[in-house]
């Protein structure tokens, strides 16, 4: 059966449907990377002459973007603030959606059901709805235009998600496992921390994954609550602070957007498909 | 009993860290955006007085909510017809397995996985007044004259044009990967039978496999309008609303009147404005579970 559904797939008609739409998408999708890429090793005077082909090296290729971005820049203060935020929220995020994950998953029965599906509905509420009153809440916590803003938030969409992604894994274990080792004499705490807790060593290493990435990617919140350059991460700062007046220096702008993006880019797209399963559940079985 | 009990006992002690800080940092600033949109607030101020539907009335008098509202709609409605369409296209592409699958699955992720601030920035560069890279492809083919070149976030129609594309280009990899993982889990028997009835390809396609696809199609539309609906990188990014607010949305509004402006309330008011949209979908999304659990 698969063998004539291969054949099938395999006709002409649709190998030009696929390479075509292949094509064209994968160009206009990756483009803007692409481009920041050229306009990263271009001389300043190369890019503002309208006479040149914008897509060639008119004067020889420059790393003087680059250099002004880590020596002149906060560019490196922000890699570190948000490699430590992210490394905090990362705790947070593990500490409080781990034990409720697996208490939804197991211990709160018929509650368990419901509540994980409340939390799933936290998640759905936006930054943008709450960013005003949370502005509230960060000064009265005494914690504005301080890194820490954003490392006590930033769990509000963390660990819902968390949680629902942990509850689907904690499920999918065999009750049986922590029954033998509560035989064994274990407690059921003990049981969950020696033996589920390893073994889902691959669902947790999603939620790091995730929750590091989400860091990296949030807006709003960060350009609400900081207000000062050196306290902010890379997501707000290159597009806000590497901008001086009104004056772009777009050769080290985009070479920041670069260096960012790609790692990023490459550690949640290996993660990806475990991370859309938390979407596409009820949906798809 | 005894053995429930205690579980009952533990399973409470576990969830409630969470629950705590949900309710705290979630719960509470919910109720005071509702609390703020009926008061007033300002920063800086002490107290709180009842308004009642004052901030709502005033804000609904102003041109630029009004303006606000429809542009909401519009960048809504727009990305995501671009990308369900869009994304239907690329994921039938992207189904079986080829050679290199994973690297044009990478290229085609990269608008999704990469900060969304930073490929927006990218755009603002490829959009530029001067040194637009399409300005000056569209010069080179004779279709422009150098210096009549489109302003692409300068000029209204096509500033909004501009940010429904990028954010449709944003969330195009989303889609696309939801539906590939619908596609992926339909009963291969079903396309193949039609296949032996003499259907063709195409029309298996349109007339099988699609309409088979409506759930997962519907959860990529959900959380797509949820994304699109509530987000203003974007726009902050590209156009901060302009020109003349011709591309401000709900949320930018929000947070220019409410955090920059410093009026706490009418921010909220134009905030709460979104609620209704996440309760529809909010309960779309339940009545989808529910269906997907009894079937």
């Amino acid at each position: 059966m698969i063998g004539l559904k291969g054949a099938r797939r395999r006709r002409l008609p649709f190998q030009i449907y696929r390479w075509t739409a292949l094509s064209v998408f994968s160009v206009l999708l990756a483009f803007p990377f692409v481009w920041m890429a050229i306009t990263s090793f271009k001389q300043t005077s190369d890019l503002y002459n309208l006479n040149n082909n914008p897509f060639l090296f008119n004067e020889r290729p420059t790393l003087e973007h680059l250099k002004l971005l880590f020596e002149e820049t906060l560019f490196p203060r922000w890699f570190l603030n948000t490699a430590f935020a992210g490394a905090m929220v990362v705790l947070i995020t593990l500490l409080l959606a781990v034990p409720a994950a697996y208490a939804l998953a197991r211990l709160t029965g018929r509650w368990g059901e419901r509540l994980g599906i409340a939390i799933f509905l936290t998640y759905l509420i936006p930054p943008t709805l709450l960013f005003i009153p949370m502005s509230r809440v960060v000064s009265e916590l005494g914690l504005q235009d301080s890194l820490w803003s954003i490392i006590v938030v930033y769990p509000t969409f963390t660990v819902p998600f968390s949680i629902w992604l942990l509850m689907a894994f904690f499920k999918s274990i065999p009750r049986e496992l922590e029954d033998a080792a509560m035989v064994d004499g274990l407690t059921r705490f003990q049981a969950f921390v020696k033996l589920v807790i390893p073994i889902s060593f691959s669902g947790i290493l999603t939620v790091v994954i995730f929750t590091f990435t989400l860091v990296t990617q949030e807006f709003v919140y960060a350009l609400t609550f900081i207000s000062s350059a050196s306290n902010q991460t890379i997501g707000v700062g290159v597009p806000i602070y590497l901008v001086r007046g009104d004056v772009y220096y777009w050769g080290s702008l985009m070479a920041a957007c670069l260096i960012a993006s790609l790692p990023i880019a490459v550690f949640y797209n290996l993660f990806l498909d475990r991370f859309i399963a938390g979407f596409t559940v009820g949906a798809v079985k | 009993m005894g053995v429930k009990r205690g579980a009952g006992r533990l399973g409470a002690a576990m969830f409630a860290p969470a629950l705590l800080y949900i309710v705290a940092l979630v719960g509470v600033p919910l109720v005071l955006a509702f609390l703020y949109s009926v008061g007033d607030v300002k920063v800086g101020s002490v107290g709180y007085r009842f308004v009642g539907l004052d901030n709502f009335i005033s804000v609904l008098q102003s041109p630029t909510f009004r303006g606000a509202l429809l542009h909401s709609f519009l960048f809504t409605v727009g990305a995501q017809l671009i990308v369900i369409i869009c994304a239907n296209i690329l994921a039938l592409a992207l189904v079986d397995r080829f050679r290199g699958r994973g690297l044009v699955r990478f290229f085609i992720l990269l608008p999704w996985v990469a900060p969304i601030s930073l490929g927006a920035i990218g755009w603002k560069w490829i959009l530029d007044s001067i040194y637009s890279v399409i300005n000056w492809a569209l010069v080179q083919l004779h279709l422009v004259k150098q210096f009549e070149a489109p302003m692409w976030l300068g000029e209204p129609t096509l500033a909004m044009l501009s940010v429904i594309m990028v954010h449709a280009w944003r969330m195009l990899p989303f889609s696309t990967v939801i539906l590939l993982a619908g596609l992926t889990a339909i009963p291969k028997d079903i396309p193949e039978a039609a296949a032996v009835d003499g259907a063709g390809f195409w029309r298996t396609h349109f007339q099988i496999t699609i309409p088979m696809m409506t759930p997962i199609i519907n959860v990529a539309v959900l959380f797509g309008v949820i994304f699109t609906f509530t987000d203003m990188t974007v726009v902050y990014i590209l156009t901060r609303g302009g020109p003349y607010n011709t591309t401000q949305v709900l949320p930018s509004l929000a947070f220019f009147t409410g955090i920059l402006g410093g009026d706490l309330a009418e921010g909220a008011a134009i905030s709460v404005f979104l609620v209704p949209i996440l309760v529809v979908i909010a309960w779309l999304m339940l009545r989808l579970a529910h269906r997907a659990e009894v079937v």
